[in-house]
């Protein structure tokens, strides 16, 4: 009876507060009906659950679009964009068209790709939906569906959320923490400090991995996996992105930059998504996508 | 059996909040900022109206990845990708104030929290060097589920259904 009194007691309390917020206050109920925990551990208690149910758990797509304006603008200061119009409509006709395929296929603000002026064999994709591909990893596609396959992959990292794994956990626990206290009002001096803090650390962190550590080999599989879906979705042959691959091991430097260091190598990736081609037919060119790819690449 | 008083209050209670959750149609928010209701459960098929962010749409059915919804007061339907709305509050509703939503405790408008432009200005001013400049131009390129569609057809690319 005290229990059930403490319930109803706590339910008239609770009136439309969020489910979590009953369930604690409940538990907390119990908890000292029943000897368990004090009346101040309970209290404490409620507290904690009440804080937990305001915060975020996770980054909304605003955050994730304003991380990966960021990222890619810290990428972009070292790699210089290339500046040819004609390329980059190209790419985000493909690009963006392959990621109308993928299980995300609408970010906050959109998918959008670039390419690099490097010689380097190397591609970014940063939280929110932007791509860079480099020249030298360009020159590894001698067709549509070998470039599709290097697009698909990156766009397979923003949908399975890779960079912002790459965020450190205390840094989005300190996120967090501002906004659950700060929810209802403007962000003053200290919150904006502490917010900006945990930004640059979270860039920091997933330049880092972009640039130099890479990401695990385990997620490097799973996004070519999710690549070939993309492809075999949008009506592309997968068996680009093994033909990209052999491509690649021809012209990868074995000790050099980017993707050497960042990727397992092409030969471990072939083996990998091997399986996934049995069913996949043969290369075969086709004539308007073949002419629209040599135009766009000419020059590259 | 009798019950008590207190018994009868939580058997009320329960019932109460049992009758809000069955007569309540199901609402999601959109929580991207242009967002297209499309014809079909496709981003390639036409779109028939937008959405504005934070807007909130009733939900008619789910199909995979996709969720059909209708606009608030109106007959206009269609389908949205479900990455793309989210059961949380997203904006505050005209008039709302937000000392009142903090009052009804537990929600949280989702709308410019966190790291937002506010964030981003302080971060400009402390790199200098990041080319924001290349990641607006490239913002620009937006290609339309029209150009998509003719672009598949132009390659002799046959989309899975």
């Amino acid at each position: 009876m005290i229990m059930l009194s403490g319930i109803a007691a706590i339910c008239m309390f609770a009136g439309g507060c969020a489910m979590l917020d009953v369930a604690t206050q409940v538990g907390s109920a119990v908890g000292v009906a029943t000897g368990a925990i004090t009346p101040d551990q309970a209290e404490s208690l409620q507290k904690t659950g009440g804080a937990v149910s305001k915060a975020l758990e996770r980054f909304t797509p605003e955050n994730e679009y304003y991380i990966g304006r960021a990222v890619t603008a810290t990428i972009l200061a070292d790699y210089r964009v290339l500046a040819n119009a004609a390329l980059n409509e190209y790419l985000n006709m493909v690009g963006q068209t392959l990621a109308a395929f993928s299980d995300k296929p609408e970010t906050f603000a959109g998918y959008h790709f670039t390419a690099a002026d490097s010689d380097e064999i190397n591609a970014f994709a940063a939280p929110g939906g932007f791509v860079v591909v480099t020249k030298g990893l360009l020159r590894c596609c001698r067709n549509e569906d070998a470039l599709a396959a290097v697009l698909a992959h990156e766009v397979a990292h923003i949908q399975l959320e890779h960079g912002i794994q790459a965020i450190k956990k205390s840094r989005t626990t300190t996120a967090f923490a501002v906004l659950g206290a700060e929810a209802v009002k403007n962000f003053g001096g200290q919150e904006l400090a502490d917010l900006t803090e945990a930004f640059e650390g979270s860039i920091s962190d997933i330049v880092s991995t972009l640039v130099n550590s890479g990401y695990s080999r385990k997620q490097e599989y799973e996004a070519d996996r999710t690549a070939v879906v993309i492809l075999k979705r949008a009506g592309y042959n997968p068996n680009g992105l093994r033909e990209m691959l052999e491509e690649m091991a021809k012209r990868l430097p074995p000790e050099g930059h980017g993707f050497a260091k960042t990727h397992p190598p092409p030969e471990l990736r072939i083996k990998e998504i091997a399986p996934l081609l049995s069913d996949a037919p043969p290369m075969a060119s086709h004539p308007g996508r073949q002419s629209r790819f040599s135009k766009a690449m000419a020059g590259i | 059996m009798k019950h008590s008083g207190q018994e009868i209050i939580l058997i009320a209670l329960i019932a109460a909040v049992s009758c809000v959750a069955v007569a309540a149609p199901r609402t999601l928010n959109v929580q991207v900022r242009e967002a297209c209701i499309r014809a079909a459960p496709s981003a390639l098929s036409a779109p028939v109206a937008t959405a504005s962010y934070g807007e909130t749409l009733s939900v008619l059915e789910e199909q995979g990845a996709w969720i059909k919804v209708r606009k608030a007061d109106s007959d206009i339907c269609g389908w949205m990708p479900k990455t793309s709305l989210t059961p949380k509050k997203v904006k505050l509703s005209a008039g709302e104030q937000d000392a009142k939503v903090s009052a009804s405790g537990g929600e949280l408008a989702l709308a410019g929290k966190g790291f937002n432009s506010q964030v981003e200005a302080e971060f400009k001013a402390k790199n200098a060097k990041a080319n924001f400049a290349a990641v607006d131009a490239m913002e620009k390129i937006r290609i339309s589920a029209q150009s998509m569609q003719k672009f598949l057809k132009d390659g002799g690319l046959t989309p899975q259904q």
